[in-house]
């Protein structure tokens, strides 16, 4: 019973300080995420992992994980909250997919397909966002980012650099650049950072790489976003992707 | 050595005060000021940038040299009054006049809810606005008239206590409470704390002394007092009136915190809309010093070293959340942290921190002279103590009234002269919308929990609009960190607006009421967790207010055909009817 909790009443063991999300995925349980990379800290701002903890609500990637603890995970009622998350996530920014270079390797997009969404249902921002093209190989599209901050965090604590930030407040938080014009081309980012390919999204994208995986064969057409997470071993390091 | 020089962030060397600094010589902060002030103070330039358009009272523009922000609150603010004074001067609200001499927009709660209408003026506060007085402001402004010569009346704040108990209508002299529990040791202070069962005052009622006793276990060489009087939520404004008249009793609450916990170091976290109160609350910091209640062996104790600092907030509720406000003091944007760890472990600068609120320490001051007893004498079983009240909007006599816990809402509106009420707004928009039915219920922890914020609304209001009102104040406030509350609250807004203006159908009601619960249940903060009460509590006490507004149809959509074609009316410069539909 010591360092065993329960997610939908499997027994799951822990070590002292894990959160639930980490616990789950070394169980090969499956929690939907997005603003979450083990070995990055957790920063539990999406929401998607959301679970009810002994009826409350938390966030997995966040919570450490307690002895006896009951963790309701894959239920009905929750994935219908991660969908609606899903769906505000997707009116709040500019998401075509039919026309984005991320389709197939979007995690946004393969957890719309895992949950069932068939629509956005909530009226679209059309939020008017700025594009960054001013860096020789990455780009810097705005209107795809959810502002998960996962670039914030790689740059940080595997890059040893700063070259991201989370600015404005509200629905007017954006992403923003850590250089004196607020210019990515004028910051120190490089091709190979982490904080380059860890986008779940389409926002910050290689350049001169498009389509050289085509449609059909990408990560997503091939594997669902929960086998994928769950089977892939996430080591963080520069140049490594782990959609690749 | 003065320990108010060497704290860690305070005075001149604050982000924030630096910032604020700029924007009134600037009257906006210059681009090319940014990267030399990141530098200056250590900071990456993308943490100064997100700082500035994190709170409102900065700009990226330059605003007017008479810049004016009416409160929008319900109860101190009159967007009325804002557009004569628009109409006045030639401006239209937000857009700075094109020779630079005004700008008119609106802003948040200035908290003087009791003498409303008001604004701020270049960050100080008008109090009771009429429209008889506009034409003669306006001239002011045309003349270029500074500021100190206006009429001195229409910047007085007045303190209206109405009815005083425990602790406003005792006059304690300046360091009773501190010397009581110096003689006594802090063993015996936080044991007088713990009889006295005293919970915050700040709404959500955490055990004090547990808190303080909570920080002093925690293992650190640091430790952090601060003082919560970033009172943000409309409807409240009992801190000013404690920092106007009881600030040193206030500050001796935070010595006597630092005294039980081992903290040398305290910050007053101030709402930018009270930065009228900074001279004087420096003023009473001194004469703390000079009395040797504050600095270095207080009160001849070897080793008590505590001094306070004052960092003015720049406009963001948020901050009024203790981990946001932790945030802010470290000069960033005020967004709240995950919790656990919380901040009696891992508060500011990761350092043990405990975070009252100003009418708590005010109480443990109190409580350090006459002891826990004394205070547990009066309230209720779960409820000790009295609390303080911020009463104003349709009631005979607005202002601050002390009662101890436990007393009807029904006693308070009698008192006020607010009987007529339909409903009364509890706690804030955070709090909860009571019905005439509900009038007997309590004010207590147990029963009506409330910060203080007591808004009441007569037969004549529209409660839509009140409701409305707060899901746009939410949806303004929101930090943007967490998507249910970020994308949410907006949302709850356009649906909202959308039964307002006669547009909404009973889809969108339960959409509202269905989006509402979600954005109740998983938002990251209280913020979130808060955002959608009115509009829920309204849907369940006042059901007929949406009904008699919907639509008898299934389906209506958002998307509005005639507003779309505004873009090609102004295009064509046609605004005629027949650029029109229907």
């Amino acid at each position: 019973m010591s360092n065993m909790f329960f997610i939908d009443g499997q027994e799951i063991a822990f070590t002292p300080g894990q959160t639930i999300m980490d616990a789950a995925l070394a169980a090969g349980i499956y929690i939907p995420h997005l603003c979450h990379k083990p070995g990055l800290t957790p920063q539990g701002s999406c929401k998607l992992c959301t679970v009810d903890v002994d009826g409350r609500s938390a966030s997995a990637c966040t919570l450490p994980a307690t002895a006896g603890m009951k963790v309701d995970n894959n239920t009905p009622a929750l994935q219908e909250v991660r969908k609606t998350l899903l769906q505000m996530l997707f009116v709040e920014g500019n998401h075509l997919c039919p026309t984005c270079l991320k389709s197939g390797d979007c995690t946004l997009q393969a957890l719309g397909y895992h949950l069932g969404m068939l629509d956005g249902h909530f009226p679209p921002f059309y939020p008017l966002r700025e594009v960054d093209a001013s860096h020789p190989d990455v780009l810097l599209d705005r209107d795809r980012c959810i502002v998960c901050a996962l670039c914030v965090r790689a740059s940080r604590e595997v890059d040893g650099k700063n070259v991201f930030a989370i600015g404005r407040r509200g629905a007017n938080a954006r992403l923003i650049v850590n250089s004196p014009s607020g210019k990515l081309g004028d910051s120190d980012l490089a091709a190979d950072d982490l904080a380059a390919h860890i986008c779940p999204v389409g926002a910050i994208m290689p350049k001169n790489h498009g389509f050289e995986v085509p449609i059909g064969r990408r990560t997503f057409d091939l594997h669902s976003v929960a086998e994928s997470d769950v089977a892939t071993p996430v080591t963080l390091k520069k140049t490594e992707h782990h959609d690749e | 050595m003065n320990i108010a020089s060497s704290l860690p962030s305070g005075g001149d060397i604050h982000l924030l005060h630096r910032l604020r600094a700029l924007q009134d010589r600037h009257q906006h902060i210059p681009p090319q000021t940014i990267a030399p002030l990141a530098s200056e103070l250590g900071l990456p330039v993308s943490q100064v940038e997100a700082v500035i358009d994190f709170y409102s009272f900065f700009h990226r523009s330059p605003r007017g040299h008479f810049d004016i922000l009416f409160s929008n609150c319900t109860s101190c603010g009159d967007l009325v009054l804002m557009q004569q004074l628009c109409d006045l001067l030639g401006v239209v609200p937000g857009v700075t006049r094109a020779d630079g001499l005004v700008s008119v927009d609106q802003t948040s709660c200035v908290g003087m809810c009791d003498q409303g209408a008001a604004a701020l003026i270049n960050g100080r506060t008008l109090t009771c606005l009429s429209a008889q007085q506009l034409p003669a402001l306006a001239a002011l402004i045309h003349a270029g008239t500074p500021l100190d010569e206006w009429p001195a009346e229409w910047f007085a704040v007045q303190d209206n206590i109405r009815q005083a108990a425990l602790l406003l209508n005792d006059t304690l002299s300046s360091g009773d409470g501190l010397r009581a529990a110096v003689q006594a040791g802090a063993e015996q202070l936080l044991a007088e704390l713990r009889q006295s069962s005293l919970r915050g005052r700040g709404g959500a009622g955490f055990n004090t002394s547990l808190k303080w006793q909570l920080c002093r276990a925690a293992p650190a060489d640091t430790r952090y007092v601060v003082c919560n009087a970033d009172e943000g939520e409309p409807g409240t404004f009992k801190d000013r009136v404690l920092l106007t008249r009881y600030a040193q009793q206030v500050f001796e609450g935070m010595a006597l915190c630092a005294y039980a916990i081992g903290a040398q170091h305290g910050f007053l976290y101030l709402r930018g809309e009270y930065r009228y109160l900074l001279p004087q609350l420096e003023a009473t910091l001194a004469e703390m010093r000079t009395a040797n209640l504050l600095g270095e062996n207080i009160l001849q104790q070897p080793g008590f070293n505590f001094d306070i600092s004052i960092v003015l907030g720049a406009g963001a509720y948020i901050c009024g959340e203790e981990s946001a406000l932790l945030e802010s003091l470290e000069q960033k944007r005020g967004v709240p942290r995950v919790r656990p760890p919380f901040p009696v472990t891992h508060g500011y600068l990761g350092q043990p921190t405990v975070v009252d609120n100003v009418e708590t320490l005010l109480a443990a001051t109190h409580i350090a002279l006459h002891g826990g007893q004394w205070f547990r004498d009066h309230g209720t079983q779960d409820s000790s103590g009295t609390k303080i009240l911020s009463v104003s909007g349709d009631c005979m006599a607005p202002g601050i009234y002390e009662f101890p816990f436990g007393i009807s809402l029904q006693t308070l509106l009698a008192a006020c002269g607010g009987q007529d009420a339909q409903a009364v707004q509890v706690g804030g928009p955070s709090g909860t919308l009571v019905s005439r039915a509900e009038f007997g219920r309590k004010l207590a922890f147990e029963d009506l929990a409330t910060g203080g914020s007591i808004m009441i609304y007569g037969a004549q209001r529209d409660l839509l609009a009140v409701v409305r009102n707060f899901t746009h104040f939410f949806a303004h406030e929101s930090c943007g960190f967490c998507t249910p509350c970020r994308v949410g609250t907006p949302l709850l807004r356009q649906y909202l607006d959308k039964i307002a203006s006669g547009h909404g159908t009973a889809y969108d009601r339960e959409e509202m009421a269905r989006l509402g619960k979600l954005v109740k249940r998983r938002s990251h903060c209280g913020l979130g967790q808060t955002a959608a009460n009115p509009l829920l509590d309204l849907l369940e006490k006042f059901p007929q207010v949406y009904a008699e507004r919907l639509l008898h149809q299934d389906y209506e959509p958002f998307f509005d055909l005639d507003a779309a074609l505004a873009t090609t009316r102004t295009l064509t410069h046609r605004d005629d009817a027949e650029a029109h539909l229907s």
